[in-house]
């Protein structure tokens, strides 16, 4: 039936619209590109015109790259360890906990789960100055630095992104039969290791759901970084960076356009080689 | 060592990495701030010197506030129109993009990109768009000379100023929300549309009696997320505006398009209120609680009429 469909007029119509929308869509990132080629004179002059010389891009990328309030370099490795780092433990600590709360059925467990999900209304606004205080508090106390620190903010998204977490690999460990377990155990498997040698990787659906959301969410968090890391700091997120940049150097749009174009090319670099992930990640993500 | 106690050990060992950092930066801080919010809690006032019970005068003040109660207000209309331009653009793309076409999964990626940049670059984007780059068009198009009037820059007033933020907004977040639409719109069964195509339905009939009500749980889920997402919006605010442009209410200048993130975030770090900062989130926590009940409980019984 398909293949014998003639396209209508309509349907040709729709795709002229859609074509037109996703130019429209993608057009702030040209502006982005083509003025990150100029001059300061030329952007502030012809800001909608094809730059004189691509070549200045070269310029404006160095200028950038050894900036000092972007220390771009730097920046994007602090970036990495965040993002990495904090993945890491949020997918292998929050399928722990997800799987101990699936298989234990008790009052606490239930109670523990509940806790999770509810804390997951509640704003971040609501502790982020309590927070400074207490991890202030806590340094004072033991000596562990947890403000301006990887240690600190690590722990930070660990603690914030833990009940979503834990809510997505709940539902997914709970359509796991138990009988896959049950077999183990009459091997003589203990439990810690039923779940790193059988449940840990039957859960990689989910845990590309989990590393996808959390990841774009720590990637490009300001908040959280503003206030925990704190401005002026050796350790300085990409967003960081480039609001401390845009705010020292106002209206130096060749500039601050260039250093948002450095910042945004990681992204999409990764984004097209895990791109079905991402798409499926976030839509699944969503649902649940 | 008995079965029992091994699997009581396991269940606190599995859960312990996650309950130190959620106690550390949730439980702990959540319950400090509601003790803060009632004190007369600063930088300089702690809890080892000067820390003061003042009752409920931090929420008396604020409610006072002529920022905090306009905050509050264009944060509604901000809400609500926001989740309306959201939520009618995405469920157009992803009728689009669902449709008979050659390219769907490039347009469908093209507009999901903006989702992937944090809001704070976004913002700084669409200032230079809004400030440099539409007052261009003016000069090179006579017929739309009134763009380059530097008095009637779109971030030049209060009402223009919201409604730049709702168009980034939008940009930024339909894609994803389409992605959603898209997933139930392909989830619906074909024999569906096909029979009510055999007997005659419109295309208009069938997206009125066929692809809406079976989209009825999408709706929950998109209107959640773009209720609560819209309701916390900080980084666009931050980078787009800095909540300005000035206005006079009540007699007091007042920010233009603070809304209430970044009333709270001002509040604490700008005026030094700390302590009315921590009652301002508080309010912001239950005002937000309580709308997105009412928004799930509607959109439930709608799900159930549909």
């Amino acid at each position: 039936m398909k293949a014998v469909q003639l396209r209508r007029p309509g349907t040709v119509a729709a795709e002229i619209l859609t074509a037109i929308l996703f130019l429209l869509f993608l057009f702030p990132f040209l502006l982005v590109l083509i003025n990150s080629a100029k001059t300061a004179f030329e952007v502030t002059q012809y800001p909608l015109a094809l730059p004189n010389r691509w070549g200045n891009i070269i310029d404006n990328v160095v200028k950038i790259w050894t900036s000092d309030s972007v220390r771009y370099p730097s920046s994007l490795l602090s970036s990495a360890i965040i993002t990495v780092g904090s993945l890491l433990f949020i997918n292998l600590f929050s399928a722990m906990a997800g799987w101990a709360l699936v298989r234990t059925k008790s009052k606490v467990s239930s109670v523990i789960f509940f806790i999770f999900v509810a804390s997951m209304v509640i704003p971040f606004q609501i502790v982020m100055f309590p927070l400074l205080s207490w991890f202030r508090t806590v340094t004072v106390a033991t000596g562990l630095r947890l403000l301006r620190t990887y240690q600190g903010i690590i722990v930070s998204y660990i603690g914030f992104g833990a009940p979503l977490s834990i809510f997505l690999f709940h539902g997914f460990i709970k359509s796991i039969p138990l009988e896959l377990e049950e077999a183990a155990t009459i091997d003589g498997c203990h439990k810690h290791e039923i779940f790193f040698k059988i449940i840990f990787p039957i859960l990689k659906p989910i845990q590309a759901t989990v590393l996808v959301l959390n990841g774009i969410w720590i990637w490009n968090d300001y908040l959280l970084p503003l206030l925990v890391l704190g401005k002026g700091n050796d350790v300085m997120t990409i967003p960081l960076a480039v609001s401390n940049f845009a705010g020292a150097f106002v209206k130096q749009w060749d500039l601050i356009l260039t250093a948002i174009l450095m910042a945004m090319v990681p992204v999409i670099i990764f984004f097209l080689f895990a791109q079905k992930y991402i798409v499926k990640g976030m839509v699944a993500g969503a649902i649940k | 060592m008995t079965k029992r106690t091994e699997s009581r050990i396991v269940f606190w060992a599995f859960l312990a990495p996650v309950l130190f950092a959620f106690i550390m930066v949730m439980v702990i801080p959540f319950f400090l701030g509601t003790y803060y919010a009632f004190t007369n809690w600063t930088s300089s006032a702690r809890v080892d010197n000067g820390l003061r019970f003042i009752g409920f005068k931090n929420f008396t003040d604020s409610l006072s506030d002529p920022s905090f109660l306009y905050s509050f207000g264009i944060t509604f209309v901000y809400t609500v129109l926001n989740m309306i331009a959201i939520n009618v653009v995405a469920f157009a793309l992803a009728l689009l993009v669902t449709g008979n076409m050659k390219f769907k999964n490039v347009y469908r990626v093209g507009f999901f990109v903006p989702n992937l940049i944090g809001g704070i670059i976004l913002g700084y984007i669409w200032q230079f768009i809004f400030n440099n780059a539409i007052p261009s068009l003016g000069t090179i198009i006579p017929a739309l000379g009134f763009l380059n009037d530097p008095n009637k820059l779109m971030l030049g007033k209060n009402t223009s100023a919201l409604a730049a933020m709702i168009m980034v907004g939008t940009w930024q977040y339909a894609g994803y929300i389409m992605m959603i639409y898209v997933a139930a719109i392909e989830n619906i069964p074909q024999e569906l549309i096909e029979a009510a195509k055999i007997d005659g339905a419109t295309p208009w009939v069938r997206l009125r009696a066929i692809t809406i009500p079976l989209c009825a749980q999408a709706f929950t889920v998109t209107m959640f997320l773009t209720l609560v997402n819209s309701f916390k919006q900080f980084d666009v605010n931050v980078s787009l505006t800095s909540g300005g442009p000035s206005t006079m209410l009540m007699g007091q200048p007042i920010l233009g398009t603070q809304l209430l993130a970044l009333n709270i975030y001002n509040t604490a770090f700008i005026s030094n209120r700390l302590s009315e900062a921590q009652a301002r989130a508080f309010v912001f926590f239950l005002v937000l609680a309580i709308i997105s009940i009412i928004q799930v409980s509607i959109n439930k019984r709608k799900e159930i009429e549909l």
